[in-house]
């Protein structure tokens, strides 16, 4: 499938993943993270039932301390 | 005219910090109407290195000092200081009359939790955040993104440590990159 991932085109070879295994593919292993799915804030706990398919487009972003 | 724009709107700022005191003041110099401000926290020296505030401030909640430093550049700006942790129930209650959220906390957790809470409670307002504004150089790496009405401006990859603390210059690029997107988010996306 492919999907926007961070405003980028990214191409995977499944056909569809979850929140949790994205992240784990991206190895996106960051401790503060927050997801968004076609704009709609994903929660933790739903990592693993919320699907990504084909023209899904994700934003995965990972927060630092500094300010 | 864009000065009407600006005089009209209304711009929250969650923390006073490094990016919330410079952020703050872009937004008043170029004559934003109304400010609301936040944070608990008391001004050390050690903030001196980046954050907009004086000596003879040390000791002065920033909030309030920040107000003040606000009036001593443009009196026509309306600040609502507020002397308060946010936490979910009062970032809805304070930004509630805000067009635009600035999110200038320090820590990853806070950042986290004030996205999450916009994401949710004002699917429908700008948060514009700083991530990744640690060290020295690296000026090319600083740029914003934008996911719907989020924006995060910085590097998005290098965290404040003991061998790479927060410094007045990037911690200022990135605050005036935020002032600078709130500019361009009121002049040519808000219908005021």
């Amino acid at each position: 499938m492919k999907i926007i991932l961070n405003n980028r085109e990214e191409t995977f070879e499944k056909d569809t993943m979850n929140v949790a295994e994205l992240l784990k593919a991206k190895n996106f292993t960051f401790k503060i993270i927050t997801v968004k799915v076609n704009g709609s804030f994903v929660k933790k706990e739903d990592y693993e039932t919320t699907l990504i398919i084909e023209g899904d487009d994700v934003a995965a972003i990972h927060l630092l301390t500094g300010g | 005219m864009y000065k009407e724009k600006l005089i009209k709107s209304c711009v929250g700022i969650a923390g006073c910090g490094g990016l919330g005191s410079n952020c703050a003041v872009a937004l008043a110099r170029i004559g934003v109407g109304n400010l609301v401000i936040a944070d608990f926290d008391v001004i050390v020296q050690s903030n001196l290195n980046r954050q907009y505030f004086f000596f003879n401030q040390i000791g002065q909640k920033k909030v309030f000092a920040l107000r003040d430093n606000i009036n001593n550049i443009n009196r026509d700006v309306v600040v609502d200081a507020h002397d308060i942790k946010l936490s979910p129930a009062s970032i809805k209650t304070l930004f509630q009359k805000c067009d635009i959220i600035i999110e200038a906390f320090d820590l990853a957790e806070m950042k986290q939790m004030i996205i999450e809470t916009v994401l949710t409670e004002f699917p429908m307002k700008y948060l514009i955040s700083g991530v990744g504004l640690a060290g020295w150089g690296n000026n090319n790496t600083i740029k914003t993104e934008r996911y719907d009405k989020l924006f995060v401006c910085g590097d998005q990859q290098i965290e404040v440590s003991q061998d790479c603390p927060p410094l007045a210059p990037r911690v200022g690029i990135v605050a005036n990159m935020q002032a600078n997107q709130a500019l361009e988010i009121i002049i040519n996306e808000l219908n005021k």
